[in-house]
């Protein structure tokens, strides 16, 4: 049964839009899958490689902006940006890993995080290339309703999700644990750690990159501050892993359930709209004291906790 | 070189210098806290913010002097940090995760609740502490009637920028004459060793925590008269704390100050002859060069010196 | 030609010599021990040899090519494994995966690496640890986990550091037999131990460290005779056992 449950899944959400949902919740689902992406992206990087970055707005941007520029300067479709951010954003991440990934551990995070502001700067100021704070706009959106943009994120969902999984099952997924568990003993037992961690900044930073491409063709507007956000952006695609589970296959998915239906609820209720920071600060605190593998991570200890309670 | 583009460079010179003298302020703290406890604090900016908060509180409701509220928000913020450290990171720290960056991630969450409380409780307006003194400067023409070219020197930049020195220099002496500054420098050393010898490394952990954000709200006091203050101005301090830090050299104080100032006199120079908003990308421009061509910060520069290998 | 030649070889920290002018070489097949008091150099030796430390001075060679610039998972790829005296488990993965992400090194295949990563297990008396996570092994055989993983990354060359520190009596004779086992194999050795009885008997070759200087060579019988070792060496053991 579990071997068919990601399938099973799959096949429920491609009929789901047959139900006849409202524009909104197909809305939310859209947001929900394509946060899924991310969170899955950072977490092959993060959760299993061990390289927490604090600054995948910066591939997520790299990506939207392909995108935008595409439209904006060549007067293509913004679709193509989903295939040829694959090349941008690997080339990009290629020179982001020549820079930070001679860190290590918090030093790495912390390179990353300066990444993304100096992208989220660089793209208020090159105005030539992206008209800076003006953003960029698509006039002339490609579907007036969801449907199809739902099946294409989901698309990128499914092969995120068997990717991560066909890697983590692999040499490739040995080697980044091995990394993620000790860099030392990885590199002594021959495990060309650079080249490894590279590989795995590369394909999180693509596949990141393809979902703000995404965003780009779904929201039909981007500015700097939006898609190179620290918070909005990086911040929220560490809390949907760690919410969810950092190094579980259904970790990044369950995170992004609980955070957009959690932000969505927080902002339809006007009291605590101005409130939104705070809450979710205090939640990103309280879930690494208590829970710091998240839901499925620590979904044992989550068991036994409520068992006990159950039985008494 | 003309005598006007000459009065232009200097004059960029001296704000950097003055700038960078208040961010050397800044990244100690931070350098301090990473030196001694291998712990990065993202919150630095969100607490120095806290403390500007305070200083513009006394300032409109008891029109106190912003310079002398350093004494009453640093030890303010000492109380705030030893208790963040004691409360929030120390537990993180002793659970087992996958992520070992959890308490990164902590700090982080600590400063989105430090900023939005800031702007639920004073809204996201810019506010200052209007001071009588805010544009009084020095001129040189005042002191050498026929010099070639004038340059100024502000009232409250060059005040702020020598009580920063001071309170470096204060700081200089507490860790390396007294016994408490003893043990913080052994457990930044070797805090396992510092174990063993019969230091309390969690008290000093607490302490320096402590120390780090009371050095930080002190820095926030100093520039209050000289910055406008809204809620969100946490981030961009945090990382350039941390720039600092890695310019300067982990956990090396006088690294942190040369780092500090050369940081400000980089980016003085970057305002001036590329562009303001340029400015925060020279920021990281120095960061990434100090990561590929000098790993050790100019710490290690300054030790290379000292046994001349 | 020897199998490993270490020339002058000095590493400075700061100003401090951890090894200064160390010259030896290491002929296939043999078990070579290296003893000296803490802080002698040995572990720092193990770490200039296998690429994490750049020598300041001199050389190592290792099958006739020089290692001293080469980076330490191309090292291992050339034969030359080692294990760590502060255990380094990849805490959160199975004794089985550990071995298996080792011998992805000399295997085409994840089903070619976890057959050579069992037969390695089955070796070293670890087959009933294999689902165990590592982080969960007793420190004996944590230890022996190191050895294993070494082993699964084919080498010729094997560095043990204190694989026998801290092991019952049971464990450290297990311990012995899998070393003149890997012997067996012609798989050659170095190997820094503290425990006297042990290095004298399974060594063929013994060097001494003393500040990062070596101060005496030969069969355990010679060392065991040399005055300057039992001041250097044997010297502190007693005082720090006594």
């Amino acid at each position: 049964m579990k071997r068919y449950l990601p399938f099973v899944i799959l096949m429920l959400l491609v009929l789901l839009p047959l139900a006849g949902l409202s524009t909104y919740a197909m809305h939310i689902l859209i947001l929900v899958i394509m946060w899924s992406v991310i969170g899955m992206a950072w977490n092959l990087l993060g959760g299993y490689c061990g390289q927490v970055s604090f600054g995948h707005a910066a591939f997520f941007g790299v990506g939207a902006y392909t995108s935008g520029i595409l439209y904006q300067k060549f007067g293509i479709s913004a679709w193509w940006g989903l295939p040829l951010s694959i090349i941008v954003v690997a080339a990009f991440a290629l020179v982001i890993g020549f820079i930070c990934l001679r860190l290590r551990g918090p030093f790495f995070a912390l390179a990353t995080l300066a990444v993304g502001v100096i992208l989220r700067v660089s793209a208020e100021n090159l105005t030539g290339l992206t008209q800076g704070d003006l953003g960029i706009m698509i006039r002339t959106r490609t579907w007036v309703g969801k449907i199809w943009y739902f099946y294409i994120i989901l698309a990128l969902a499914a092969v995120t999700f068997f990717l991560v999984r066909k890697i983590i099952g692999s040499k490739l997924g040995y080697y980044f644990v091995a990394i993620r568990e000790d860099q030392d003993a990885a590199e002594s037992l021959g495990i060309p750690t650079t080249l490894y961690k590279t590989i795995a900044l590369c394909i999180s930073g693509v596949l990141t990159g393809m979902a703000g491409a995404f965003y780009m063709n779904y929201m039909g507007y981007i500015d700097p501050k939006v898609v190179f956000a620290l918070h909005d952006i990086s911040i929220v695609t560490i809390m949907v892993v760690m919410v969810g589970g950092a190094a579980t296959y259904w970790g990044p998915v369950i995170g992004s359930v609980i955070m957009v239906l959690l932000a969505e609820l927080i902002r339809s209720i006007p009291a605590l709209g101005v409130a939104y920071q705070t809450l979710f600060g205090t939640l990103l605190i309280v879930i690494i004291i208590f829970l710091p593998n998240g839901i499925a991570g620590d979904w044992p200890n989550l068991k036994r906790l409520f068992g006990l309670r159950g039985a008494s | 070189m003309t005598s006007a583009q000459l009065e232009v460079l200097l004059q960029t010179l001296i704000a950097g210098v003055l700038l960078g003298g208040l961010y050397a302020l800044i990244g100690v703290g931070m350098t301090l806290i990473m030196g001694v406890m291998k712990i990065i604090n993202l919150a630095h900016g969100e607490l120095m913010m806290v403390a500007m908060y305070i200083a513009y509180l006394l300032f409109s409701l008891f029109h106190l002097d912003p310079y002398l509220s350093v004494f009453i928000a640093a030890p303010l913020l000492f109380l705030l940090g030893m208790a963040i450290q004691k409360f929030l990171i120390n537990p993180v720290l002793k659970v087992e995760s996958i992520l070992p960056e959890n308490q990164v991630i902590l700090t982080v969450g600590l400063g989105m609740v430090l900023a939005n409380l800031a702007t639920m409780i004073f809204t996201s307006d810019y506010l200052s502490t209007p001071v009588d003194y805010a544009t009084k400067a020095w001129y040189l023409s005042d002191f050498w009637r026929s010099s070639p070219i004038e340059l100024s020197l502000s009232y409250p930049w060059s005040v702020s920028f020598l009580i920063a020195v001071v309170i470096t220099l204060c700081l200089g002496f507490f860790l390396t004459k007294t016994d408490l500054g003893k043990s913080i420098r052994a457990t930044a050393q070797d805090s396992e060793a510092a174990l063993l010898m019969g230091v309390n490394v969690d008290r000093m952990r607490v302490i320096t925590f402590g120390l780090g954000s009371g050095l930080v709200g002190a820095a926030g006091c100093l520039l209050i008269p000289i910055y406008y203050l809204y809620p969100d101005l946490g981030g961009q301090f945090t990382l350039i704390a941390f720039v600092i830090t890695i310019l300067g050299g982990l956990g090396s104080t006088v690294g942190a100050i040369i780092g500090g100032i050369v940081l400000g006199v980089f980016e003085s120079l970057t305002a001036t002859y590329i562009g303001m908003g340029w400015a925060p990308v020279g920021r990281f421009v120095i960061f990434v060069a100090a990561l590929i061509f000098l790993p050790g910060g100019i710490a290690s520069l300054l030790q290379r010196k000292r046994f001349g290998r | 030609m020897p199998l490993l030649s270490v020339m002058q070889l000095s590493r400075y920290f700061g100003g401090l010599a951890a090894l200064s002018d160390v010259t030896f070489d290491l002929q296939k097949g043999e078990i070579l021990g290296l003893i000296g008091p803490n802080g002698a150099g040995k572990t720092t030796l193990f770490n200039v040899i296998n690429g994490f430390h750049q020598p300041s001075k001199g050389k190592v060679v290792f099958k006739g090519k020089n290692i001293s610039r080469i980076r330490t998972h191309k090292i291992c790829a050339l034969g030359l494994a080692r294990t760590f005296q502060v255990v380094k488990p990849l805490r959160r993965m199975t004794v089985l995966d550990n071995v298996v992400a080792s011998a992805f090194l000399r295997a085409g295949s994840k089903a070619e690496a976890t057959r050579k990563a069992h037969e390695i297990l089955e070796f070293t008396g670890l087959r009933d640890d294999g689902d165990t996570l590592s982080k969960g092994l007793p420190l004996g055989k944590r230890k022996r986990l190191e050895i294993a993983r070494a082993l699964a990354t084919g080498p010729e060359l094997l560095l043990l550091d204190e694989s026998f520190a801290g092991l019952n009596p049971t464990e450290l004779n297990e311990s012995i037999d899998i070393v003149g086992r890997i012997k067996e194999r012609g798989i050659t050795m170095m190997v820094i131990e503290h425990h006297m009885k042990v290095i004298m008997s399974i060594s063929d070759r013994i060097i001494v460290l003393n500040y990062g200087e070596k101060i005496a060579e030969g069969t355990p019988g010679e060392i065991g005779r040399n005055p300057l070792v039992i001041t250097a060496y044997l010297g502190v053991t007693e005082n720090a056992s006594g």
